[in-house]
């Protein structure tokens, strides 16, 4: 029997790879392991081929490569066709994606047309036996993440489907480049356009890179919907400023319009490992804790002595933000500067 | 003139989760969540409107769930929508993404022609997006995802800006096509107070078969008709209604299933208490100090 295959997607926008694709070899290549199995990448776009190279260092055996003009710009009908031939004709056990604007259009389109099963957003996947309904099933993806408002985490399997896939988002997995690369070996597969692809033409595109980096940053000071206003997250950037620290969000301040997407911690949004979080005005749902909780050190400030995040604080204040943050900033400012 | 069918859900509230609905055990009881119109359908359901109010056509609005989830269809007539769909079966029960855009584009099919489907960009109990692009691929039409804004529609093309990571692209695509909004694209329109008056009666034939139950007097196909006749009948669709597969219906054909499930308990934990005092944060500056974090 051939060796069970693992698959990333990896993403690519303008011939820059996306983190998240890299990050996702890392869990890719451990998920291989414990199987038995072998890691590959599927590399579509234009002029990708260093790419292709590049995912080596992160313990890929293989890699399929298909480079073609009309592939430079993502679009779903192209792009799933590729993945869904690879798919109907290897069958790979497992396929990840980046749970991006590209892997969520493309993952559930790819999906759909192999019949299998799709978890999106997963914070953690590991291979397991699994019995179900009676039935030994062996080293099934276990796809784990929290659902309904993130008051379960969920555990989910696709046991009677050949292929299992699911989607992470950007910083959940950590990601690990080897010293030495594996010995190269590319395939490169031709692209055969079809008439369809051409319904819809990407005619412009705009890109900034992103001024925020969450994930880089040594100290997180984020706010909730705590907070109550806009205005008073003026505050967070003060302190942020301070302190040296990159400003953010729990979900329910960017739904409340308090701060933007690209600054959302949590399941949903993207996940830090600082060496301080402040959490000022967050009551700490487990999809926002899954975003920071490995962070190093973890202040919460919150007005509710029994708000959940304090469980999961090294410090926490009780008191109103708006008294504490000032008082912070001046004894920061006389102690250090 | 354009046609539209517009994709709608009802859900569980899960982003407002109060004291009330919360179990001794510090874990939700999902049975007491109101359930409410999935936001994001909402202003899908404006972009059709906007639509039609500009190009003409007709709007119909569809939803797959249990009887209930007929309470958002009413709000979608309220807002103007021309008809609208419940689809509604034991058998769909339990469905994850899968069998749901199976039986959703099965039930398109069976309703007709159309030009453009709207649906929002994900439903805020799953956040899993992914019955828009699979109801496009089952149905073999492109699919624009995390639209933002219609710029042009025009000979039977539709320009749209769409999200992206780190910015936008503007993509053109041939009708027919499916596109899912992003919450932000448009303001809901409020309810119509005339069409709330009309509407508000409107029934679909669970609610006409247990208002039968209760009167003798009333015969649930008498009522189907006469509500028809008023025009406010919800129509519904079952499995004697549209060509499905059982086997490809509900749990049965859903891939995925809840292998655990752990409930979340919010207690527990040790944090070292800071008075919020100017003494207390000194001391807690120190320890950052000492911890090498500052």
């Amino acid at each position: 029997m051939s060796k069970p295959q693992v698959w990333v997607f990896i993403e690519q926008r303008s011939g820059k790879a996306a983190d998240v694709s890299f990050e996702l070899l890392s869990k890719g290549r451990k998920l291989a392991d414990s199987m038995g199995g072998i890691l590959k990448s599927i590399v579509i776009g234009h002029n990708v081929k260093d790419i292709a190279v590049e995912t080596f260092n992160y313990g890929v055996e293989e890699s399929y490569l298909i480079d073609s003009p009309e592939l430079f710009y993502y679009r779903t009908l192209p792009y799933s066709r590729i993945l869904d031939d690879l798919i109907h004709k290897e069958v790979p056990r497992i396929v990840l994606f980046g749970a991006t604007v590209i892997g969520r259009d493309l993952a559930p389109h790819v999906a759909s047309s192999t019949k299998s099963g799709l978890t999106a957003d997963c914070t953690d996947l590991k291979i397991s036996d699994v019995t179900y309904l009676n039935k030994p099933f062996k080293n099934l993806l276990l796809q784990i993440r929290p659902a309904f408002g993130g008051n379960i985490i969920a555990t989910i399997i696709t046991p009677d489907v050949p292929v299992q896939m699911a989607t992470v988002r950007e910083g959940v997995m950590e990601m690990h480049r080897f010293d030495k690369p594996n010995e190269i070996k590319i395939k490169e597969i031709p692209f055969k356009p079809t008439k369809m692809d051409d319904v819809l033409k990407v005619i412009e595109q705009h890109r900034e890179e992103s001024k925020v980096n969450l994930k880089g940053a040594p100290i997180i000071v984020a706010g909730g919907y705590g907070l109550g206003s806009k205005a008073n997250f003026n505050l967070l950037y003060e302190l942020a400023k301070a302190i040296g620290g990159e400003v953010a969000g729990s979900r329910a301040a960017v739904d409340a319009g308090f701060i933007t997407s690209e600054r959302q911690v949590g399941q949903t949004g993207v996940t830090v490992r600082p060496k301080l979080y402040i959490a000022v005005g967050i009551s700490g749902a487990i999809q926002h804790r899954a975003g920071m909780q490995e962070s190093n050190k973890i202040i919460a400030i919150n007005n509710d002595p029994e708000a959940p995040i304090f469980d999961i604080s090294h410090y926490g204040i009780v008191g109103d933000a708006m008294d504490i943050i000032p008082k912070f900033i001046e004894t920061y400012k006389h102690k250090l500067k | 003139m354009y046609n539209s069918i517009v994709l709608v859900k009802q859900v569980p509230d899960t982003a407002n989760i109060s004291g009330k609905v919360m179990k001794d055990d510090g874990t939700v009881n999902r049975a007491k969540l109101p359930a409410i119109f999935n936001q994001e359908d909402k202003i899908a359901l404006e972009f059709a409107l906007q639509v039609k109010d500009k190009f003409g056509g007709k709007v119909s609005a569809i939803t797959m769930g249990p009887p209930r989830a007929s309470d958002i269809l009413r709000e979608c007539l309220y807002m103007g929508a021309d008809t609208v769909y419940c689809v509604t079966d034991r058998k769909f029960a339990g469905a994850d993404t899968l069998a749901t855009s199976y039986v959703l584009s099965e039930a398109i099919k069976k309703i007709g022609k159309f030009d453009i489907i709207f649906g929002g960009r994900q439903a805020i109990d799953g956040d899993t997006a992914q019955v828009g692009p699979q109801t496009a691929e089952k149905l073999g039409i492109p699919q624009i995802t995390y639209a933002e804004e219609i710029l042009e529609l025009k000979d039977r093309k539709i320009k749209i800006k769409r999200k992206i990571d780190g910015g936008f692209e503007i993509v053109e695509c041939e009708l027919p096509v499916l596109i899912t909004v992003l919450k932000g694209a448009a303001e809901p329109r409020p309810f119509s107070s005339k069409r709330l008056m009309a509407y508000k009666g409107a029934k679909s034939l669970s609610d006409l078969e247990k208002m039968a139950e209760g009167n003798s007097l009333l015969y649930v196909d008498n009522l189907v008709q006469e509500y028809k006749e008023r025009n406010i009948f919800i129509e519904t669709l079952t499995t004697d209604d549209i060509d499905v597969d059982p086997e490809r219906c509900g749990v049965k054909g859903s891939p995925t299933k809840v292998h655990k499930v752990e409930s979340v308990v919010l207690a527990g934990g040790k944090h070292e208490s800071i008075e919020p005092t100017k003494d207390g944060i000194s001391k807690l500056v120190d320890k950052l100090i000492e911890d090498r974090i500052f």
